[in-house]
């Protein structure tokens, strides 16, 4: 039904494969203010971090179990960034996702849309057989009690940025340097749930569900 | 002066931390700039100015945390405002505009477009994947908002069916229809206009709505029915009597007791018990000391399950289900193992009058170990109550009657109630429960202690 695809609005899908977290912010920032102007489309990033811990801007130092300087030796760069949401750790192994989506083309809602990103997530686990769900007054999505996917987010003028980050398969030992989210509550991964799904197909499932949750077609950028 | 409002972020959030102010009393601001950021759960947004002008004060400071359309600070417009374009400036003061106002476009004219739509759209073109939910499940989770975590499988493999999700929605909504059949038929209801009456939100804060199918049958036929939001309270029931039924396997077995002992007791003591305490005599202390007896000699009654680990509780903290005008609340008797009846009595009475006068403190509602429901006061000869999570039981205590009953092959008059204990079969084996509860009846039935 092209009819169909024509009247929805586009997102663009670009892959920026492994980018240090430092790189991915400008990037970011240049595209807020790109559609902020009109001049793009919503857009969908999907990327890699080298091991990084950041830390949102009503974060608590207390949730972060490592000085920078251990840190630092640790190979984990450290980052004060602008998106909501605590203390987190992003590296190999984790799909982060950054929508970067006018919110007044969807819904003026950021409950409504951090709600979505849920949905989206949700959905996309559950192609892979893993049951995932919300938890009460704790954003992120979380199997059996244990958290899959953390979010965060910043709004300027309705525009998204920041997002998501879904752990495939990372390394769960490096949350040790944190307390996620302020929650001392476990983090797992797909992986660890027994899900041996790669990157490329777990992408895909989240750009599909990406489409549905938000009602985007979605033009994948190389 | 213009007052700059914490603006409204969506319809669930009702308050807001200005987490920084990016201009100071004194600098001059455009409108459109950002003036201070705010963070809710997990989202920071930065707030532009609504006007050109200086910002004159600042009344919530960086780090506080305010509901939404509370003043933040004031803009006076001097040369700035008229500037501005004419059209914002009265949009500007009047409290409807509480989202920051577009960049270019003025507020009225851009209307969200209705959100149901587009979403329904997009689930009609993407339907490659094949995994273990079909489309229409997976569109139906979406539009209904559903943890998939939450409902069970019965397809095969566990598979999660159109049916599943229809159980689970009416255990949810009680008999609201999803219009499964036509999504595209019924025109979305317009959105529940944020701007429109921002004050109520903030009173009855409902929770991510899934505005598709409630609607849907209010177009259908206006009169039949009215549409009122659940309060707050009933949202809470709700969602706790539904996980409870998702997360035990509830038993209910009932005894018959005969209470004549403690009824002749309670009738001989009624009146100098009211005169010496100042409050009456019931028969539920009796059934609250008995059960808590019986909990010390069956401790994994009162105990509760994390995981595959059972927690044995050291504390008998018995909570009693007392009735609200709109609802139900359980407050706790700590300790209660240490109160003799006149103790419970008391606490009884204190608890339950506080819970009807909304006095009670947080920490008086949570912590219990096992609870007791007197439905019996209501005339309920025997019921089966639900658990009250994380317990593992619950004991529901029926009106005592007077009745005929065959004692010693001769026909009595007895005073007899029936006791109902609804348990976790996960933990606790059916024998096992019959006995604690034979114990609550032995204990009563055979009644020694003294009362006062």
């Amino acid at each position: 039904m092209p009819s169909v695809v024509e009247e929805l609005a586009a997102c663009e899908l670009i892959h920026l494969g492994s980018m240090r977290y430092a790189e991915a912010m400008e990037l970011q920032h240049s595209l807020v203010e790109q559609r902020k102007r009109g001049e793009i489309p919503d857009q969908l990033l999907i990327v890699e971090h080298p091991h990084v811990v950041t830390m949102g801007r009503n974060g608590h130092s207390e949730n972060l179990l490592a000085s920078p300087e251990l840190l630092d030796r640790a190979g984990i760069e450290f980052h004060h960034t602008d998106r909501g949401g605590d203390v987190t750790y992003h590296g190999p192994g984790q799909i982060v996702g950054y929508p970067i989506v006018d919110l007044r083309d969807w819904k003026r809602d950021v409950g409504a849309y951090l709600r979505a990103l849920e949905q989206m997530l949700i959905e996309a686990l559950a192609e892979f057989g893993i049951l995932a769900g919300r938890k009460q007054g704790a954003t992120g999505v979380w199997v059996d009690g244990a958290k899959v996917a953390a979010m965060g987010v910043h709004i300027s003028r309705w525009v998204t940025s920041h997002g998501f980050a879904l752990n495939v398969d990372p390394d769960l030992d490096y949350f040790r340097y944190i307390v996620p989210c302020g929650l001392r509550q476990p983090v797992t991964s797909m992986r660890a749930l027994g899900c041996s799904a790669g990157r490329e197909e777990v992408t895909a499932a989240i750009a599909g569900s990406f489409a549905r949750v938000f009602g985007r077609a979605i033009m994948e950028k190389r | 002066m213009i007052d700059v409002e914490m603006p409204q972020m969506g319809e669930s959030i009702v308050e807001g931390t200005l987490t920084k102010w990016l201009k100071k009393p004194g600098d001059k601001v455009e409108r459109d700039e950002p003036l201070f950021e705010i963070s809710t759960d997990k989202v920071d947004t930065e707030i532009p100015s609504p006007v050109a002008g200086t910002l004159a004060e600042i009344l919530v400071e960086e780090g506080k945390t305010v509901g939404i359309n509370t003043v933040v600070g004031r803009i006076s417009d001097g040369a700035g405002a008229s500037a501005a374009p004419a059209a914002s400036a009265p949009v500007v003061s009047a409290p409807v505009n509480a989202q920051p106002p577009p960049a270019a476009t003025p507020a009225p004219a851009a209307p969200a477009p209705p959100a149901a739509a587009p979403m329904s759209d997009g689930a009609t073109i993407v339907e490659e994947t094949a995994g273990p939910l079909s489309p229409l499940v997976r569109k139906m989770a979406r539009e209904n908002n559903i943890d998939l975590s939450k409902v069970k499988g019965t397809g095969i493999g566990g598979r999660i069916t159109k049916i599943d999700l229809e159980t689970y929605l009416s255990g949810q909504t009680a008999v609201a229809p999803v219009p499964v059949a036509q999504p595209v038929a019924p025109p979305p209801p317009p959105p529940p206009a944020q701007p429109k009456a921002p004050a109520q939100m903030a009173v009855s804060a409902p929770p991510p709505p899934a505005p598709s199918y409630v609607p849907a049958t209010m177009a259908g036929a206006p009169a039949a029915m009215r549409v009122e939001p659940m309060s707050m309270m009933r949202q809470k029931i709700a969602e706790h009597m539904v996980f409870s039924m998702n997360t035990s396997v509830h038993v209910t077995t009932v005894h018959k007791v005969d209470m004549t002992k403690v009824a002749k007791l309670r009738d001989k003591l009624k009146g100098a018990f009211q005169a010496q305490y100042g409050f009456g005599l019931t028969f539920l202390p009796f059934t609250a000391r008995a059960a808590v007896a019986a909990l010390r000699e069956f401790p994994i009654v009162n105990a509760s399950i994390e995981g595959t680990n059972v927690i044995y509780h050291r504390d008998i903290n018995l909570g009693i289900a007392v009735a609200l005008e709109n609802g139900l609340i359980v407050p706790v008797i700590r300790n209660a193992d240490e109160k003799n009846i006149v103790g419970l009595q008391r606490s009884i009475v204190d608890l339950a009058a506080r819970a009807r006068s909304r006095q009670l403190r947080p920490e008086e509602v949570g912590g219990g170990t096992f609870s007791i429901t007197n439905f019996g006061s209501f005339g309920s000869i025997f019921a089966t109550p639900i658990i009250n999570q994380p317990q593992v039981a619950i004991l529901g205590v029926g009106a005592v009657q007077k009745e005929p009953v065959v004692v010693d092959d001769a026909i009595a008059i007895r005073s007899t109630a029936y006791l109902a204990l609804t348990f976790d079969h996960r933990l606790i084996d059916g024998a096992l429960a019959d006995q604690f509860t034979a114990k609550v009846k032995s204990i009563l039935e055979n009644w020694t202690e003294e009362v006062m």
